[in-house]
């Protein structure tokens, strides 16, 4: 354990013991992201990556552990309450409204209480700049675009809604080279914006490249952690977990 | 010369009526099974207690009608009065079993239609009430005197139809609705409120049945048992147009009832009602997913 602790963390998990039915399969998680930072989970497949997400957005309730965001104990809490807290998700299948319009699809979290017509304008503009795709299928179902696009309307829905994190499952998963270069960008781009992004992740370099901290997790925990600087200079955990 | 002969055979005024009736239960009949695919659709509920609402703002209907004179008046407070009763039983038997076994939801709602029934029986006895309807002018329709009467129904429950489809399609709250139909995990993650989204969609299918009790009440007269047929009919027009598919629905209810309102020209009406069953039977052996458009996910 070689990085350094930020003092106030954003989302601080702490033990996280999560099941499906009868198999366990989180086994005291304990993890932590700072406001602003991006923080890759890495680890083979099966080994509960998607799980610790979901079980932060309150999709799948711990049985054991505590979740916290801002120094508020946030576990259990339903996880529409949670995207209005400030947390964004993007899972690993999109999960894109596929019968709702790309604009549709934004409004699911453009429509909070409490946003002005003019914040609303920016916040689409702002990913219409980004995703320029976006803007011109605006009017185009959901369910009709290119997994690519998908991935770009997950990612831009999540931003709808201003969130202080997003928790961002395999964004470069079965993405063309081209894609994936630009979901590197947006990653930066939101960490300019001070977002801070939990991104779990098969591709290595990407997550190497863009995280400031890496968490490696192995059967259901955390096994490793290190500035990801340090794991590019020594790839020999990397080869050990992973096996790349 | 067979041919002008067979066209002389068919009967086109009495086809023309029947059109003309067709149309008039078929609107009745998709406001109805609207809200019922919409519950359907977004909670996977099947309302066995759908035609008791229906039956109860008729009820509500004739009560306000007896206390105020104005059917408009009885239209409105049967509508909201359902549509709030609904919430009452959504958040009371619904919201704990859901992602449950359909079966215990199932079980539920036939419970809740139970007591409705025997509620109804207990407070208004069996003998049918009548609602007057708000005004009794005909038209000439061949040699019928046609009660301009139905043909406000028909285009009332178009009306009706017509704005909840503008909401479902154009308003924040129509944008939730169809969000949660179509993955309710993830309209949650996107800060929808889901439980209360399925608990307002149930008020508002309930609300849309007692409208159509209410205005379906002077064709028919009022008693604790008018939402069996009526509901029956809705299931099938559910299944035929595809669960939780609304356009379909509306398609179906409308295609079944004219189907119907054809065959009881030569059959009496109480047989007519084989032509849904027939067409129910089809559409579940070639076309389970629905007769009118594939319901994709």
């Amino acid at each position: 354990m070689n990085a350094s602790v930020n003092n106030s963390p954003l989302i601080a998990v702490e033990d996280l013991h999560t099941y499906y039915g009868k198999s366990h399969i989180l086994h005291g998680v304990t993890l932590h992201v700072g406001p602003g930072e991006v923080v890759g989970l890495l680890g083979r497949n099966g080994v509960g990556k998607s799980t610790t997400l979901k079980t932060i957005m309150g999709l799948v309730r711990p049985i054991e552990g505590s979740v916290r965001l801002g120094g508020q104990p946030i576990t259990g809490l339903a996880s529409h309450k949670l995207a209005r807290l400030g947390i964004g998700y993007v899972p690993e299948d999109r999960r894109i409204f596929r019968l709702l319009t790309v604009m549709e699809n934004l409004r699911t979290g453009l429509d909070r209480q409490g946003v002005t017509d003019a914040r609303k304008q920016e916040l689409l503009d702002k990913v219409f700049t980004y995703f320029p795709v976006l803007a011109e299928r605006r009017n185009q179902a959901g369910g009709t675009l290119s997994g690519g696009e998908q991935q770009m309307l997950a990612i831009a829905r999540a931003m709808m809604l201003e969130p202080k994190i997003i928790l961002l499952d395999e964004p470069t998963e079965g993405l063309m080279p081209r894609m994936v270069s630009q979901i590197r960008n947006i990653v930066e781009v939101l960490h300019r914006d001070n977002v801070a992004i939990l991104l779990v992740e098969q591709n290595v370099p990407l997550t190497l490249e863009t995280s400031d901290r890496v968490y490696i997790m192995e059967k259901g925990a955390v096994r490793h952690h290190a500035a990801a600087r340090d794991l590019k200079v020594d790839d020999a955990i990397i080869h050990q977990y992973l096996g790349v | 010369m067979e041919l002008t002969a067979i066209l002389y055979a068919i009967p086109w005024d009495q086809i023309l009526i029947q059109t003309v009736n067709g149309i008039v239960t078929g609107m009745i009949l998709a406001l109805i099974a609207s809200g019922l695919t919409l519950i359907f659709g977004i909670m996977d509920v099947v309302n066995f207690a759908h035609g008791e609402l229906f039956m109860l703002g008729a009820y509500i209907g004739v009560v306000v009608l007896a206390t105020t004179g104005n059917f408009w008046l009885a239209l409105l407070i049967a509508t909201l009065v359902v549509a709030l009763l609904g919430a009452a039983i959504q958040i009371a038997t619904l919201r704990p079993l859901l992602g449950r076994d359909p079966l215990t939801t199932i079980l539920a709602t036939f419970g809740v239609s139970l007591i409705l029934q025997n509620y109804a029986l207990w407070q208004f006895g069996p003998v049918a009430r009548k609602i007057q309807e708000p005004f009794t002018g005909h038209f000439t329709l061949f040699y019928l005197e046609y009660p301009w009467y139905r043909i406000m129904i028909a285009g009332l429950s178009a009306a009706i139809i017509g704005g909840f489809w503008l909401f479902l399609k154009y308003g924040k709250y129509g944008i939730w609705i169809r969000a949660t139909t179509q993955d309710r995990e993830m309209a949650q993650a996107m800060g929808i409120p889901v439980p209360l989204v399925h608990t307002a969609a149930f008020a508002l299918g309930a609300g849309m049945a007692a409208a159509s009790g209410v205005l379906f009440g002077p064709l028919v007269g009022v008693n604790h048992t008018m939402g069996l047929d009526w509901v029956l009919k809705a299931f099938i027009v559910v299944v035929v147009g595809g669960m939780g598919n609304l356009g379909g629905s509306i398609a179906a209810a409308i295609f079944i009832s004219l189907l119907e309102a054809y065959a009881s020209i030569w059959v009496s009406p109480a047989q007519a009602v084989i032509v849904s069953f027939i067409v129910l039977i089809l559409t579940l052996l070639f076309r389970p997913t629905g007769l009118f458009v594939p319901t994709p996910k």
